[in-house]
């Protein structure tokens, strides 16, 4: 269990690269219901003037917060958790893509015992999420 | 697309029941390792029914609301055309296995920026008991010819 006084706004709680596949797209896809093929096919990926095939951005969202998951000790403990799309992760068929998730206090909030987290989610440099924001119950 | 859409809300949808086995599909596809979504019993230890889901997982029941919106003729937005701007849950309590939830849009804003269109939707996830579980909220960018 986190102790809300423990924390300080600006500390990085949680770093983590996560390798990004077509295999993961495939799943996510079965999971999550979501058919289109610009997640799994090249072809139409081209026919729609996209560089390549794209991770799903519910699967960016759903990935990136998990590192927070783990250190706050469940997703019982998230009350709200929001994200801008900005930029899409191109997933190449050989080498996948890479995501690097970084997650720092935002703020915190003594009276309702939650601390906002906020992540940063890089491929290729650039950054793909904007604005993106957990707020956790802590205890 | 149709400028009016503003405050337009649409019927509930039919009862999607939250099965174990789709919570675990669900969390391992987001790479989850959280025991209370994997494991039952760690989940029961911890005060719940069963498994809970993964934080994006009521995406999967707003899907069907989102599909209402898109289908409706009146809406006239061309799906091609769609680009998922923005995404945001709130949550009154997390989704459980077992759960029976219904969803209702309702469209809560319309603004045009450049050629585009940007479109708000809010679905209030409820249970059986009609209890708030959570809102997804969806924006959508419809881009304008080119």
């Amino acid at each position: 269990m986190i102790a809300l006084d423990t924390l300080t706004v600006g500390d990085v709680v949680a770093e983590r690269t996560v390798a990004v596949s077509r295999d993961s797209l495939v799943r996510y896809a079965g999971a999550s219901g979501d058919f289109n093929p610009i997640h799994y096919r090249d072809d139409v990926a081209a026919s729609v003037g996209l560089p390549g095939v794209l991770a799903h951005g519910m699967l960016t969202m759903g990935t990136a917060v998990q590192p927070v998951m783990d250190w706050v000790g469940g997703a019982h403990h998230v009350l709200d958790y929001q994200v801008r799309f900005t930029r899409p992760v191109v997933v190449d068929p050989h080498e996948g893509a890479e995501l690097e998730i970084t997650a720092k206090v935002g703020s915190l909030d003594a009276a309702a015992g939650t601390a906002r987290i906020d992540l940063t989610v890089r491929f290729e440099g650039g950054t793909v999420l904007g604005k993106a924001q957990v707020v956790v119950r802590l205890g | 697309m149709n400028p009016d859409l503003q405050g337009r809300s649409y019927p509930p949808t039919a009862p999607y029941l939250v099965g174990r086995e789709k919570v675990r599909e669900f969390a391992r596809a987001v790479g989850s390792a959280d025991p209370l979504s994997l494991d039952v019993d760690a989940a029961r230890a911890a005060g719940f029914a069963d498994v809970v889901a993964p934080p994006t997982f009521p995406v999967v029941v707003q899907e069907a609301t989102l599909a209402q919106l898109l289908g409706d003729p009146e809406a006239g937005i061309d799906f091609s055309r769609v680009v998922h701007g923005e995404q945001r849950f709130r949550f009154s309590r997390p989704i459980v296995a077992g759960d029976e939830l219904a969803a209702v849009l309702t469209v809560t804003s319309v603004k045009t920026l450049g050629g585009n269109a940007m479109v708000t939707a809010e679905s209030a996830i409820s249970d059986r008991e009609g209890a708030p579980v959570v809102t997804a909220i969806s924006t959508l960018v419809v881009r304008g010819d080119e």
